[in-house]
């Protein structure tokens, strides 16, 4: 299978290793991922205003380059996808947006196919769920990551608007723990699962942040957790940075990496 | 000095938002991970805007403590959406020239060598143009 990747300005930089477990897994599972060409960043946000356009043009770029291609766009990061799919919904519903961008992107190339959010938009999470299916990951398991006690992180990005994210139950989403089961271990539910870690506010009151942060640091600890997985760079960061080694973060494709045995070769490179 | 005209109408349109549907309930403030951050709350920016009075949320640095989660979003028995009215709002104040909340200048001390480039792009998306 192949789909168009978008990885995001983070993956290139300090999330470099979330880029790499991700590529190695999917090519452990039979997926082929084809970076967008010439991508830029998402924006790492995405702006609720209906009058701006120029803020949500390059996940346009994205969505009519896998468009064309006939391939679902998926990315890793949270933010990406929550931006990229957020965009995407605004041209399915709302027309005078639509006919905005369309009319920009006419200008700047001849080719421009008039585009109306036709392109499927996916996480990987849920390309590892729907298209891969989560019994076919847990049959690809070499090394199981059996005793290892685990809380999926999912924030706000991943799952809100679920109008729009459509990805999981958003008060009980369960797509991370299903993943942390298929891998031999055992998921920790704790409440604070879907809550913000304090995102962007870091730099502007990082004591507000770090008190999300915290919230969700104890919530996962007093819950037994040995382990805290996440999708997103700047979760990792807040819960890192508040977190005083209280309990270790990384990304879930990490441990998808261990799982299928692919993490060494990764590390070695 | 902030363009005054209208500043109701436009922030309903451009945010979209119907604030006459709310219902006072209050579970977007309940929801809030900023609530105690705020000198204005979710249900307040909704009934603020509703009645006109826009200028003192203007004024409030309540606008830059909005995490943007979406909570209030999700959490909304009658869809108001009320991140949209305080995104619009924080939007009429750092559109003004000059009345950007981050500086480029000053991010250097405010930041250490793991900041992921993410955290960069979307604070300077939520605070400055």
């Amino acid at each position: 299978m192949k789909v168009s990747y978008f990885p995001g300005c983070t993956l290139k930089t300090t999330a470099k290793e979330l880029d790499a477990y991700t590529r190695a897994s999917a090519k452990a599972l039979g997926v082929t991922l084809e970076e967008i060409e010439n991508w830029q960043c998402c924006g790492g946000v995405f702006t609720t205003a209906n009058d701006e356009i120029a803020t949500k043009l390059s996940s346009i770029r994205a969505l009519t380059e896998a468009n064309a291609k006939e391939q679902p766009l998926v990315s890793v990061c949270s933010a990406c996808h929550n931006v990229i799919k957020q965009t995407n919904r605004a041209m399915q519903t709302d027309a005078d947006f639509a006919f905005r961008v369309n009319n920009y992107m006419r200008m700047q190339s001849d080719t421009y196919t008039e585009y109306h959010g036709e392109a499927r938009v996916m996480h990987f999470l849920e390309l590892l769920r729907d298209e891969i299916g989560f019994d076919k990951v847990a049959a690809a398991v070499k090394n199981s990551l059996k005793g290892k006690k685990i809380a999926a992180y999912y924030g706000c990005l991943l799952l809100r608007p679920g109008k729009t994210m459509q990805m999981d139950d958003v008060e009980n989403p369960r797509i991370i723990e299903d993943l942390i089961r298929a891998l031999g271990a055992e998921p920790v539910i704790y409440a604070s699962r879907n809550e913000c870690c304090g995102g962007y506010v870091a730099l502007d009151s990082p004591d507000s942040a770090a008190k999300q942060s915290r919230k969700v640091l104890d919530g996962a600890i007093s819950a037994g957790a040995d382990l805290i997985v996440t999708a997103c760079p700047l979760c990792r960061y807040n819960l890192i940075k508040n977190g005083k080694s209280d309990i270790p973060v990384v990304y879930f494709t990490e441990l998808l990496a261990e799982a299928l045995g692919v993490k060494e070769t990764e590390d070695a490179q | 000095m902030h363009n005054k005209d209208n500043v109701t109408e436009r922030v309903l349109r451009i945010s979209g938002v119907n604030a006459r549907r709310c219902m006072k309930c209050g579970k977007c403030s309940a929801s809030c991970p900023s609530y105690d951050e705020m000198e204005y709350h979710p249900h307040q920016f909704v009934y603020m805007v509703e009645s006109g009075d826009v200028e003192p949320l203007l004024n409030s640095r309540s606008i830059y403590k909005c995490l943007t989660c979406f909570a209030c979003v999700d959490r909304c028995p009658r869809g108001v959406e009320p991140v949209k009215l305080v995104e619009a709002i924080r939007l009429e104040v750092i559109r003004e020239q000059g009345a950007n909340h981050l500086r480029a200048d000053d991010v250097p001390a405010k930041i250490d060598e793991d900041v992921p480039q993410q955290l960069l792009v979307s604070a300077f998306r939520k605070y400055a143009k």
